[in-house]
């Protein structure tokens, strides 16, 4: 069985509400509790780093206790207590990593198989998909990796990246997100456990597609992942993450950075689907989601794309960018993020265009049941030099039920008059007419609702990488069950 | 019990005011029954509580489909049990084509009824084949459901929902109005090609026109909530000539 027809098959037999809020009971190495010198140094020591990257991480230590946890953003959480987290958790392993899938304890190949990832070996060889799993802070297995080796392509955890191609990561690392950039991003500087690394060398395109897994299982812990993904001069390579958390009653924090770098000719396809645990119909639990996601399109006539679902997570404050820096580079940004019951998102993109005939797209969908909260929020900016700049952006939003929001926040700014800027926004409501046609042509009100969504996202959802846009659909489903009715 | 639809003394209100006054009818599998009456007598009323649309308060009387009370059942359960309606005014939905909407809503009234999906492959031609008869372009079974949809194309679209889900019975709200001579047409052979022993439909139209096309054999006026009189295919020819006049609201 094709190993994405296995993930679809789970995603079908999932009934009921969060379908991934199991916990795997399995020991754990922690960090001390509490954030100081001691916890940095504990991570970086257990990862074996080298000097510059403790100073690295230090630095952004120090940037951290000087800054202030960003306010402005349309959600509103309880104040996090940073001290009282753990921010390192790793499943504790017989031997130092494992080197083969044999060695990886089989309750946590049992969650992944649950989780629908398919890494069983048989499949892998057979498979379209080369999976790297995060489990809470460490990568467990990365499957595929020789016949990507064999065009030099690069696929591992951040960690392996550090030991074996250290000057790679430190020329790259933070290149786009600087330690300080902002808040969450500098925590992650300080602390990131682990994440994957992506290198595509010069003219190979990468021939399957990539994808991770992250998984939160620990309690009290916070997750620290951090990306990146280099294509050199005419390489391309199509990414995909997925993410579950287990169902617990108190918040998880999940603070990630992820980096693109594309140099002339390149091409990055970033796609994500983010099922973090919502937190329960009265907003117990649930994952907060501050990530900062960022792609620096260097080279001529490069090109990022990010594709987001956003079902998941209590809090989500994310805005993928692109820094359309080289000439005629192109940034893309196709969103759907849904909110029901308590959920809260602030999400959107920023387009920068700094190079010549640099173009970019923004398709954003957000769709809002429940008591919830949904906001776009955008920036477009064109700075002096970026004649020829073109941005087309769409925001639509769909509202379920009468005491969910949508909101849309559009900045946009160009400093010169050789610019072409297109904004088109609109705010729909399910209608009863509409559901009750669905019905009476034989649908539940569920699968009505599931319908009409998925129509309404449809541009973005066939954006994703095929085998993963059949999930997506029902994912769509399932994250709106009991809106209506 | 194959007794097809019986209505007995129903009332309904919308808010405080009664619009069903107490309609009794009964349409025999294999029958076509048409209702005939001005505009606001509660024609499309008595359609959407048969079909079980909310926003409708049913006060007195019983609505049974082959022995089975459906004023208890869902919308979707009287789907799955055989009732359709083709809406006077068909909804939008963007972003949904014809083909998945028709796709999901068969597959969900034959996972209601226990049978088999429909192999996707043996689905499309299917829909090819019912599309033909009804003069659509296999271009508007990619387009999303009535977005952009002229007006006559909305209805023969309603016609063509009828075909794939092939229902015991029809309710086809005004489906001949705003139609040209040649739509009105092709709807009535659409309808007439779905005739059987088995199928029963409820037409209700404001004119004679349809009914020529589509012969019913009993035909029913209603006026100010209440049936007031029915006759043969000759009431609608009638009606044609003097119009509702005649009916006046009752005391
Ligand atoms: N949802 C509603 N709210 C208020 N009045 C309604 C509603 N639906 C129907 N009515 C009223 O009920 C009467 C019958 O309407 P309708 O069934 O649409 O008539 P017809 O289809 O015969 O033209 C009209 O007077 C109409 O205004
Ligand atoms: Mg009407």
């Amino acid at each position: 069985m094709a190993s994405s027809t296995e993930t679809v098959e789970t995603v079908n037999e999932l009934t009921g509400a969060y379908k991934y809020g199991f916990v795997t009971d399995i020991e754990t190495d922690f960090s001390p509790v509490g954030l100081s010198e001691e916890t940095v140094r504990f991570i970086s020591a257990r990862k074996n780093e080298p000097e510059w990257l403790l100073d690295w991480r230090l630095k952004a230590l120090a940037l951290w206790r000087k800054m202030e946890e960003p306010r402005w953003a349309m959600v509103s959480y309880p104040a996090i207590d940073y001290q009282g987290l753990h921010y390192y958790a790793a499943p504790k392993a017989k031997t130092d990593g494992p080197k083969s899938l044999d060695e990886v304890d089989p309750e946590l190949l049992s969650t992944y198989e649950k989780l629908g990832i398919p890494l069983k070996e048989q499949e892998i060889l057979a498979g379209v998909v080369a999976v790297d799993a995060v489990f809470d802070s460490v990568s467990v297995a990365t499957t595929y990796k020789a016949k990507l080796e064999e065009k030099g392509v690069i696929f591992c955890s951040f960690s392996e990246a550090v030991q074996r191609v250290p000057d790679l990561v430190r020329k790259y690392l933070g290149s786009v997100v600087p330690q300080g950039d902002n808040y969450f991003a500098c925590l992650n500087s300080a602390v990131f456990s682990d994440g994957s690394f992506v290198f595509i060398p010069k003219g190979v395109r990468c021939p399957m597609e990539l994808s991770t897994y992250f998984r939160i299982n620990a309690q009290n812990t916070g997750q620290f992942e951090r990306t990146l993904i280099v294509a050199e001069e005419g390489a391309y390579v199509s990414y995909l993450e997925g993410c579950t958390a287990p169902q617990r009653d108190e918040h998880q924090l999940h603070a990630a950075v992820v980096e693109l770098v594309a140099l002339d000719d390149a091409e990055i396809k970033y796609s994500t689907v983010q099922n973090w645990y919502p937190g329960d119909v009265e907003g117990k639990g649930g994952v907060y989601n501050f990530v900062t996601k960022r792609g620096a399109c260097r080279g001529k006539r490069s090109k990022i794309s990010w594709t987001q679902v956003e079902t998941g997570s209590a809090v989500t404050w994310k805005y993928p960018s692109c820094i359309l820096q080289g000439d005629d580079s192109v940034g893309e940004f196709y969103s759907v993020a849904i909110t029901n019951n308590a959920q809260q998102a602030d999400t959107g993109t920023k387009m920068i265009h700094i190079g010549k005939n640099t173009r970019s797209t923004i398709v954003s969908k957000g769709i809002a049941a429940g008591r919830s909260d949904n906001t776009y929020r955008g920036l477009v900016r064109v700075l002096a030099g970026a004649e020829g700049a073109r941005n087309y952006s769409q925001c639509d939003s769909l509202l379920i039920g009468d005491k969910s929001g949508a909101h849309t926040v559009p900045y946009i700014e160009s400093r010169t008059p050789f610019s072409t800027l297109e904004h088109e926004a609109t705010t729909a409501r399910i209608s009863d007419d509409q559901l009750f046609l669905c019905r009476q042509r034989g649908l539940s009100p569920e699968e009505a609702v599931a319908l009409i969504v998925n129509g309404f996202c449809k541009e973005v959802l066939q954006n994703l990488p095929m085998e993963f846009a059949v999930e997506a659909q029902k994912l769509v489903g399932i994250s709106l069950e009991g809106s209506v009715g | 019990m194959a007794n097809g639809l019986v209505i007995k003394d129903l009332h309904v209100n919308v808010g405080e005011r009664e619009i069903l006054k107490g309609i009794s009818l009964s349409v025999e599998p294999g029958k076509v029954h048409a209702i005939m009456g001005p505009n606001g007598s509660g024609k499309s009323t008595l359609a959407h509580v048969i079909s079980g649309r909310p926003g409708y308060e049913v006060t007195g009387g019983s609505v049974e489909f082959n022995g089975v009370d459906v004023l208890e059942m869902e919308p979707e359960e009287r789907a799955a049990a055989g009732l359709f309606l083709a809406f006077q005014y068909p909804v939008e939905i963007p972003g949904v084509t014809n083909t998945v909407f028709l796709k999901t809503a068969l597959n969900a009234q034959r996972k209601a009824r226990g049978e088999a999906e429909m192999d996707p492959m043996a689905f499309l031609k299917f829909l090819r084949d019912k599309a033909k008869l009804l003069q659509l372009r296999d271009e508007m079974l990619k387009r999303p459901l009535n977005v952009g949809f002229s007006g006559g194309e909305k209805k023969r679209n309603e016609m063509l929902q009828m075909a794939v889900l092939e229902p015991k019975l029809a309710i086809l709200d005004e489906t001949d109005s705003g139609l040209d001579i040649d739509a009105l047409r092709i709807v009535a052979e659409g309808v007439n090609a779905q005739r059987s022993p088995e199928r029963s439909f409820l037409v209700i139209t404001h004119y004679q026109r349809l009914l020529d096309y589509i012969v019913p054999d009993v035909v029913h006026v209603l006026a100010h909530g209440r049936i007031v009189e029915t006759g043969d295919a000759d009431l609608a020819r009638r009606l044609e000539k003097t119009g509702y006049a005649d009916y006046t609201p009752a005391a």
